[in-house]
């Protein structure tokens, strides 16, 4: 007798759940060694609350109504309740807050996208701290878990959320075209977005400049020549990595063209990545905004990880490899 | 001469888009013979090519399977959810308009007007509040029905579409065409040009990230070697 479940979820038998717990157990012990302490929230919340961050398009998509008539949501990430948390129960504090977590969140999911509605993240906000300082120890706390669970491959891709804005001012690219950009550069399609650029009638030298640094990604050297109006970004990606030890430097990819399709990032954004996986594993970024809109004004950045992407990705390095085709 | 590009694994497609991009790679400096000579042989190792039909493309370049992977258009237009793109959605990043196997995807309805100067599928709009549409695309035909505002339900059929509006299955096709011999045979117009659809070379996300360094140098070579992009 089959008994379906919702799309996008999964029952997790013994020998997978061992093996999660496993994954989950050394996260925690490198958060919990750095400081953060764990957290739970509530799953289901006020959709009135969690709209205050205010990102529409990427918000919660299950709803339910209370016994009051009120519209409850199940969070679809960590990082807006814990903004809730923090301005709700430590409005007056402060010194950094380091919190930690491992929950479910629920997102949307459409027919043959292969999508999880019910993911599990484990990541941690590190709250009050400004860059380039925060940014450098969230990418610190990353690379050391990511080192404890085993993970030998991994690269972090490290971009700045604000660039493209600045830029598109400094280019005097009309307002109305620049939603439209911004979502071309976020999926990164250079055909489309050649041609929009031709189509709005950018100037030639604005578009070769949006195209070459969308495009433009790699090591130090791509911080080394620095183009005039990315100056901003690029300085406060050097001023992070100067920050970094060695072992967590040496995983960095400097990523000019690096746009994450959550609306509340403000600075630094980076994103984990494995040759055997085809997707990212996690990432994070800044968000110096979010927390004001709760009435809680701080600087704040922070990461998650899909912890059923990492079991995937360190399963494919135990195999030798992910692909297909073997390295030759 | 094996060892291409490192170790970049390419998702090629069989079909009509097969010669003109054998014959890219060619120009690359890859050893093409086996890649001509053996039409069963799906995985050709030495060189990093992976064969198969232009619709699997994207799938296996999504999963990072092929690192990179040539298809046309009309197919990455066609990929369920290409109209929105939305958080949590697997991506493939689209890099280059390689200009080869030049199509059209089209909407067309038999050769013929009623006394008001409708076309079928303009009758039936008008007459039944909806038009019928065959084709092997439905999320462009979809698409391009919404973006027109006329409502219509969408009949998708495997091959052979130019028989729907022959036979009464629908009023009007949605299909990709080079020439259009094969629509004018069948009794059919062009009504309306949708997008022109041309080969394009397509990356896994993650791929793009760890393997830059080749990536770029292909795109380097490529370009000089595809025709300077006529404004569109």
């Amino acid at each position: 007798m089959m008994h379906p479940i919702p799309s996008g979820t999964r029952d997790v038998l013994p020998d997978e759940t061992r093996e999660l717990r496993a994954i989950t157990d050394a996260l925690r012990a490198v958060f919990e060694r750095h400081g953060y302490g764990e957290v739970y929230t509530p799953a289901l919340e006020y959709e009135a609350v969690l709209a205050n961050a205010g990102i529409a398009g990427t918000g919660p998509v299950h709803r339910v109504f209370d016994e009051t008539g009120t519209t409850l949501v199940l969070r679809s990430d960590m990082t807006v309740p814990i903004a809730r948390l923090v301005a709700t129960r430590y409005p007056e504090v402060a010194e950094p807050l380091r919190f930690c977590y491992f929950a479910h969140c629920y997102r949307g999911t459409r027919p043959q996208w292969s999508q999880p509605r019910e993911l599990l993240q484990a990541g941690i906000e590190l709250i009050g701290s400004s860059a380039p300082g925060g940014t450098a120890e969230a990418l610190t706390v990353l690379c050391d878990a990511l080192d404890a669970t085993g993970l030998k491959d991994y690269r972090v891709g490290l971009g700045d959320a604000s660039l493209f804005a600045t830029l598109m001012d400094r280019l005097q690219i009309a307002p109305e075209a620049r939603a439209g950009l911004l979502e071309t550069l976020a999926s990164r399609d250079f055909v489309e977005l050649e041609q929009r650029l031709e189509g709005i009638g950018a100037s030639a030298e604005a578009s070769a400049l949006l195209l070459s640094l969308s495009q433009r990604r790699g090591g130090p050297e791509v911080l080394a020549e620095p183009p005039g109006p990315a100056a901003d970004a690029i300085a406060g990606m050097r001023q992070v990595s100067e920050l970094l030890d060695e072992r967590v430097a040496a995983r960095v990819i400097f990523d000019l063209g690096l746009v994450r399709s959550i609306g509340y990032y403000t600075g630094a954004v980076f994103e984990v990545y494995d040759p055997t996986l085809g997707v990212p594993i996690g990432g994070g970024g800044r968000y110096d905004d979010l927390l004001e809109s709760f009435g809680a004004e701080r600087p704040a950045v922070g990461f998650a990880l899909d912890v059923e992407r990492l079991h995937i990705a360190l399963a494919g390095e135990e195999r030798g490899t992910g692909v297909v085709v073997a390295p030759r | 001469m094996t060892g291409w590009l490192d170790d970049l694994t390419i998702a090629v497609p069989r079909g009509a888009l097969f010669e003109g991009t054998v014959e890219l790679l060619a120009s690359l400096g890859l050893d093409t013979t086996e890649l001509r000579g053996n039409d069963r042989k799906l995985l050709f190792e030495d060189i990093g090519v992976i064969t198969m039909r232009p619709s699997d493309v994207p799938t296996y370049v999504e999963d990072g399977a092929a690192d990179l992977g040539i298809t046309g258009k009309d197919v990455l237009l066609e990929r369920p959810g290409a109209g929105a793109r939305e958080r949590g959605r697997r991506q493939i990043y689209e890099l280059l308009d390689l200009g080869y196997g030049r199509c059209t995807m089209v909407f067309a309805t038999a050769d013929r007007v009623n006394d008001r100067g409708e076309d079928p599928a303009a009758e039936a709009l008008r007459r039944l509040g909806a038009m019928s549409v065959a084709t092997k695309y439905p999320r462009i035909a979809a698409r391009h029905l919404l973006q027109t505002g006329r409502q219509g339900e969408i009949v998708e059929v495997k091959g052979s579409v130019e028989l729907a509006p022959l036979t009464g299955l629908a009023e009007a096709i949605v299909d990709l065409t080079a020439t259009g011999t094969t629509l004018r045979e069948n009794g059919l117009v062009v009504r309306e040009e949708i997008v022109e659809c041309t080969a394009r070379l397509i990356a896994n996300p993650v791929a793009y990230k760890l393997k830059a360094a080749q990536i770029d140098q292909l795109l380097a070579r490529l370009r000089e070697r595809i025709p300077a992009r006529r404004a569109s």
